[in-house]
């Protein structure tokens, strides 16, 4: 049986693998050293590798993920973490400007294989300045990829082929997700002897008939107990689909599934304006609008900055019941 | 053989400036009531915390009360105040009360942001009181456009901005000092150099350590000074200098207060005692702590005895104990207010307001 480990184990060994695999990747971010990371991911790493390898920075965000994009220009490959990736804001002209376009205006001379990973996500009452969930701004910008695993395996996988990328991907995890477990197999287990989860490749994690619930990151987690209740006590057999990486995106296995369907409910933690599920309504219904048998819905978070009262901001996420309710709704 | 310490010498230099002269005893005795107070509200705010009456972050200040106690009791009726998320005692110094602010820490409709931006978060404009910030040296430009907003409005005023050591490195820092001197901007930033940012000390986060934090005004020819925040009294006498100069000059200064915290960065620091020595920790707390050293200067005034000072913590105790009974017996805000607040035009159902969709949910 393959082991049970953390989300954030998981990253952890995918980075440790990385190091071991080129010697160009560099570990750099806030804490990340010598206080093992603010959430534990890169525990050990420093000690391990040294201080060429993993190097704690100031709180300069703005100057570090710049810096790290002018590295990567040389063929280094600067693994960024930001402590929250609301502190991406910080940092936006070099993530936005420099990461983006730099190989565009230069007439492809240039590729920034940059990773900038750290934690995307509300529902820890930490308020609006540290709850923030960027994934569609990002995703937004030709030039950047965006990759939000929903569980270890992926995160492992996600992490370790965004690093061997070689344009800039926008990591984003979860707090919430760090401490749960997942089966994660070991190396000599696996064909390949290592965990690469390509980047554009969704993810059927529960296969049904009755409609397709869509979604990324923590977003699927809680669509998967949804999907428990639409069977047990509603008869409905919902299919879960995980897009693990939001650009490059899998189009063909979402509209797959909706073919087989007929009905969708997008599900995030983000807001819904111009949000991923936005797009993704709009691809399904240009795409294959006589297969579906009620418009495509969307659950997001309540629109508004997060809010700290931490039973409210319970209700200002995605419930499962909000998802049970809304897939009832066209069922 | 009896020595006086450094510290005892600069206290007397300092107890002589006429801005701690002018005191009364009855003012000396509500300094230490006030760092009092911030004290036990943490130290309350800390058992309910731990009794799961909360969430997120608590960044507690205990060992740094003598800087907000300090530098807001010389301030005026146009004078300012914004900080980063370490900000209980700004906010108890400035007036608001132990009841809203631990009512915001619960998340209770109560709080002073109603519930909305928890400890990080506390504002109230009505005591000049402006956030409260989360994102590191965020506050920072926004201290130099209170200053500015003084200036523009003719008033003899300034604006104190608050920052961590830590908080240094913002670029957004440094671009916001560059225009407080170039626009003779009234506003005064005060770094907190309590060592250490996180688990990072000085040393490994900022370039030139041996020159202190405040010296990087020298680039932009602004003045500043650094001050031993563990006397209340030098804190009170530097920073009316800094004060005078916004008021009389329109000129900003940079001051670096130097301090420590006694807890972690945060309840969730869970290497709060790898990163630092015991002993340093244990020195601090002993030896260099403001509310015992200014108690035991007011002890040596014959203001205040051993019987006058428990009284004060008992007085603080319930205070901070009543609060969390109010805070406990507040309602939550309801799921309906969530998108309250967003923008002033519907909340005031303007014409603005109505017209177009604001909310997507
Ligand atoms: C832009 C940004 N980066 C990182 C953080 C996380 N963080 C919060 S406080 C802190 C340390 C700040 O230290 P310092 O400025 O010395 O203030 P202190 O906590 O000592 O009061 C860090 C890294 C943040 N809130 N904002
Ligand atoms: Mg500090």
């Amino acid at each position: 049986m393959a082991r049970l480990i953390e989300y954030r184990d998981a990253l952890r060994e995918g980075l440790d693998e990385e190091l071991a695999h080129d010697d160009n990747v560099v570990l750099i971010g806030e804490e990340v050293a010598q206080y093992n990371g603010a959430y534990k991911v890169t525990e050990g790493l420093w000690k391990k590798w040294g201080d060429k390898r993993v190097v704690d920075a100031p709180i300069s965000e703005a100057g570090f993920i710049g810096m790290g994009i002018g590295a990567s220009m040389l063929g280094i490959r600067p693994v960024m973490e930001l402590m929250f990736f609301s502190f991406a804001y910080v940092a936006f002209d070099q993530m936005m400007n420099n990461a983006a376009t730099c190989r565009y205006m230069s007439g492809g001379l240039i590729n920034v294989p940059i990773v900038v990973r750290g934690p995307a996500n509300g529902g820890t009452n930490v308020g609006a300045t540290h709850s923030h969930t960027p994934e569609n701004i990002f995703a937004n910008m030709p030039g950047l990829k965006v990759v939000s695993p929903s569980n270890a395996y992926d995160a492992k996988g996600l992490i370790k082929a965004s690093i061997r990328d070689n344009d800039p991907v926008y990591f984003m995890e979860s707090t919430v997700l760090y401490g749960q477990k997942w089966e994660v197999p070991e190396n000599d287990e696996l064909p390949d002897g290592e965990l690469l989860v390509p980047l554009g490749k969704a993810d059927v994690k529960k296969e049904g008939t009755d409609i397709s619930l869509i979604g990324h990151g923590r977003a699927v987690i809680t669509s998967l107990e949804a999907a428990k209740i639409l069977e047990q006590e509603h008869g409905i057999n919902a299919e879960v689909v995980d897009l693990r990486s939001i650009r490059p995106l899998d189009e063909d296995t979402i509209l797959d599934s909706v073919r087989k369907t007929h009905r969708a409910i997008y599900i995030e933690e983000n807001k819904p304006f111009c949000g991923v599920g936005a797009q993704i309504a709009s691809m399904i219904q240009e795409r294959i609008f006589d297969y579906l048998d009620a418009p495509v819905l969307r659950i997001t978070s309540v629109d508004s900055p997060a809010i700290y009262s931490p039973p409210v901001e319970k209700e200002q996420l995605p419930t499962v019941s909000d998802i049970v309710e809304k897939a009832l709704s066209i069922c | 053989m009896e020595t006086t310490t450094k510290e005892e010498e600069a206290n007397a230099v300092f107890a002589e400036d006429p801005i701690n002269k002018s005191l009364s005893n009855e003012d000396k005795i509500d300094l230490l009531r006030q760092m009092v107070r911030v004290r036990r509200f943490e130290q309350v705010a800390l058992t309910e915390y731990q009794n799961d009456k909360m969430g997120g972050f608590l960044h507690l200040y205990i060992g740094q009360e003598s800087v907000a106690c300090g530098t807001i009791s010389i301030l005026g009726d146009h004078d300012h105040v914004i900080t980063a998320y370490r900000d209980h005692g700004h906010a108890l110094c400035v007036g608001m009360t132990m009841n809203e602010c631990m009512a915001e820490l619960f998340g209770k409709r109560t709080g002073c942001s109603k519930g909305k931006g928890g400890s990080m978060h506390y504002f109230a404009p009505d005591k000049n009181y402006w956030g409260g910030h989360g994102i590191v040296a965020g506050q920072t430009p926004l201290g130099a456009g209170l200053a500015y907003g003084v200036k523009y409005l003719g008033q003899k005023g300034s604006c104190l901005c608050y920052l961590g050591d830590g908080a240094v490195n913002q670029g957004a820092f440094h671009e916001a000092l560059n225009l407080a001197q170039l626009w003779d901007l009234p506003v005064i930033y005060v770094i907190e150099n309590n060592g250490y940012s996180m688990g990072t000390s000085q040393e490994r986060s900022s370039a030139h350590p041996e020159a202190g934090l405040a010296h990087r005004a020298l680039g932009y020819n602004m003045a500043w000074d650094q001050i031993n925040g563990v006397d209340l009294y030098e804190v009170r006498a530097k920073t009316k200098k800094a004060l005078d100069r916004a008021h009389n000059e329109s000129k900003p200064t940079l001051l670096e207060i130097f301090t420590y915290r006694h807890k972690g960065h945060s309840i969730a620091d869970a290497n709060a005692d790898k990163y630092r020595t015991k002993e340093e920790i244990q020195r601090y707390m002993h030896e260099h702590d403001p509310i015992t050293n200014f108690k035991d200067t007011l002890s040596d005034e014959g203001l205040i005895d051993d019987a006058g000072y428990k009284a004060l913590v008992k007085e603080a105790t319930k205070e901070a104990n009543d609060a969390v009974k109010f805070a406990d017996e507040s309602p939550y805000p309801d799921v309906s207010e969530l998108t309250d607040d967003v923008y002033w035009e519907v909340d005031n159902n303007t014409e603005a307001g109505r017209t177009g969709r604001h909310f997507f949910h």
